[in-house]
């Protein structure tokens, strides 16, 4: 294991136990903040019970429909206004009107139009990913090199080659960044989402710890939250290296900090 | 099979700037012709007319050539920055050329092998580009433009990026691919020297906005080598009197 490595391990170990002492000195309010080893000991005990692993489940499921279904127009619309200025000259105003609502703010109107049940909570979410890859996608769409557009010309590509072969790979660093930004996003807008309407999900968890004033519960329900987004984030990594071979070498050589960061 | 004709060509920009003025052009049939010109001249954007990548204002290009049965693209482009595909293998960026074409799978698979072997790139068919270096980038470009075996190829500056020796190495094998399939070339470049070494024909081009100021016919023989050539007097010969040309 490389040096960084263990930095990375050590960050939130050594934050952990800085929150420990600060609990233990009554530095931190015990009752608003347990101390992590109060968290740990009921995260074990909500998973045994059984519930943890049904309420990640929901909010699981739900994030990935609505990931799917928002996510998917949103990366088509934002190829088409890659590709062409007047779909451009139409959505880009309207999306940048549009993209900075909060969506939680209009959960309502989600349930006016889509009814009480799963459908509004996945239309909540695909909303907040459809955006979201629809920028993404246009800026990596637009970021192509004009000389593989001239080489698609002189080569007399034909229009399917030309969409999957050049475009697609060609803006896929930056779909991909829009993915794993949007299953943040995603995981958020689930969360509270379950909130109203349901009796199941990470976010009913956490809603039904603050009812109940169960305070270690309602961490414990938001360290579940926090894996599920760090492990989703993981997954991502690993399978970027499959997904996109050609660009494995830069990963390797280039530390992820400035270059990643600056197109995100 | 193509001869090319350049009728009155201009080139004009929105704001009024002219970069290409009345040129005309005759090439025939599997000549080599190189373009030299002052930096700025338009001979690159003459060399994107041709090759049908941006229209000119006034004037046409027109290609003749016998009808050909077999399935051919009209031409092929070789640029001069990298222009392979960073996502598609060296033998998947090759095959690309192929796409238009409906040439059956196992005859492309045949046909990049034998021409990344001619360039010198056996062995590197399933390398990513990142993984080659400049020269070797430029040969499988060259090895794109040549599988499909079209009757044009135009080349802009596509040595221009590479260090003395490389370009010395490539102006000697792409001598030697088009012996073996002949076509008509045309090749932009600012370097005098391989202008002279590959060319029938080196048309000097004015500055902007550019047009023919002079074409000087090189009759060395052929099979020419890039390096015995500079032993010639007659080589040091045409070298000063394109200079000159260009002053």
């Amino acid at each position: 294991m490389t040096a960084r490595r263990w930095v990375q391990i050590a960050a939130p170990i050594s934050l952990l136990a800085l929150w420990q002492i600060a609990v233990s000195t009554r530095l931190l309010n015990p009752g608003l903040f347990p101390p992590p080893t109060a968290i740990f000991e009921n995260f074990i005990a909500y998973a045994r019970s059984g519930e943890l692993a049904v309420n990640a489940y929901w909010t699981l499921s739900r994030l990935l429909v609505g990931l799917l279904i928002g996510g998917i127009p949103g990366t088509l619309l934002g190829l088409a206004m890659g590709m062409n200025g007047w779909v451009r000259a139409y959505f880009g105003p309207v999306i940048a009107l549009l993209y900075p609502i909060p969506k939680i703010a209009i959960l309502p109107l989600f349930y006016f139009l889509f009814g009480t049940g799963e459908a509004a909570k996945w239309a909540a979410i695909a909303v907040g990913v459809f955006f979201l890859m629809a920028i993404n996608t246009e800026a990596g769409v637009r970021q192509i090199e004009t000389i593989y557009l001239d080489v698609a010309r002189a080569y007399r590509i034909r229009p399917g080659s030309f969409f999957f072969r050049v475009l697609l790979p060609g803006a896929l660093p930056n779909i991909y960044a829009g993915v794993k930004l949007s299953i943040g996003i995603g995981i958020v807008l689930a969360v509270a989402a379950e909130y109203q309407l349901t009796r199941v999900g990470l976010g009913f968890a956490i809603f039904n710890a603050q009812q109940i004033l169960d305070v270690e519960r309602l961490y414990a329900a938001l360290v579940a939250v926090s894996l599920l987004g760090f492990g989703l984030s993981a997954i991502l990594d690993l399978l970027e290296a499959r997904v996109m071979p050609w660009r494995a070498h830069r990963t390797d050589e280039r530390s992820v900090s400035g270059n990643q960061a600056a197109k995100v | 099979m193509a001869s090319i004709g350049v009728e009155h060509l201009t080139k004009r920009y929105p704001n009024g700037t002219v970069a290409l003025d009345d040129v005309n052009l005759e090439i025939a049939d599997n000549e080599f012709v190189a373009i030299v010109g002052p930096s700025g001249c338009g001979k690159s954007t003459l060399l994107r007319i041709m090759a049908g990548l941006d229209a000119a204002t006034e004037g046409r290009v027109v290609v003749e050539g016998a009808v050909s049965k077999k399935p051919e693209l009209p031409s092929a482009t070789v640029f001069q920055e990298a222009s392979l595909f960073p996502w598609m293998r060296v033998d998947e960026n090759v095959a690309f050329a192929f796409d238009s074409l409906g040439v059956p799978r196992d005859e492309i698979a045949r046909r990049v092998r034998d021409v990344l072997g001619l360039v010198g790139l056996g062995g590197y068919e399933r390398a990513w580009p990142h993984e080659l270096s400049g020269g070797m980038k430029q040969r499988a470009a060259v090895a794109r433009a040549f599988v499909t075996d079209p009757p044009v190829l135009y080349m802009d500056e596509p040595f221009g990026a590479l260090d003395e020796q490389t370009r010395v190495g490539l102006a000697n094998e792409l001598m030697r691919l088009w012996e073996r399939s002949p076509k008509t070339v045309v090749f932009v470049t600012h370097g005098i020297e391989e202008a002279v070494t590959l060319a029938d024909r080196v048309v000097v081009l004015s500055a902007r906005p550019g047009s023919v100021k002079e074409i000087v016919p090189i009759a060395f023989p052929r099979p020419r080598d890039a390096v015995a050539l500079r032993g010639d007097p007659a080589f040091g010969v045409h070298v000063v009197r394109l200079w000159e040309l260009l002053r």
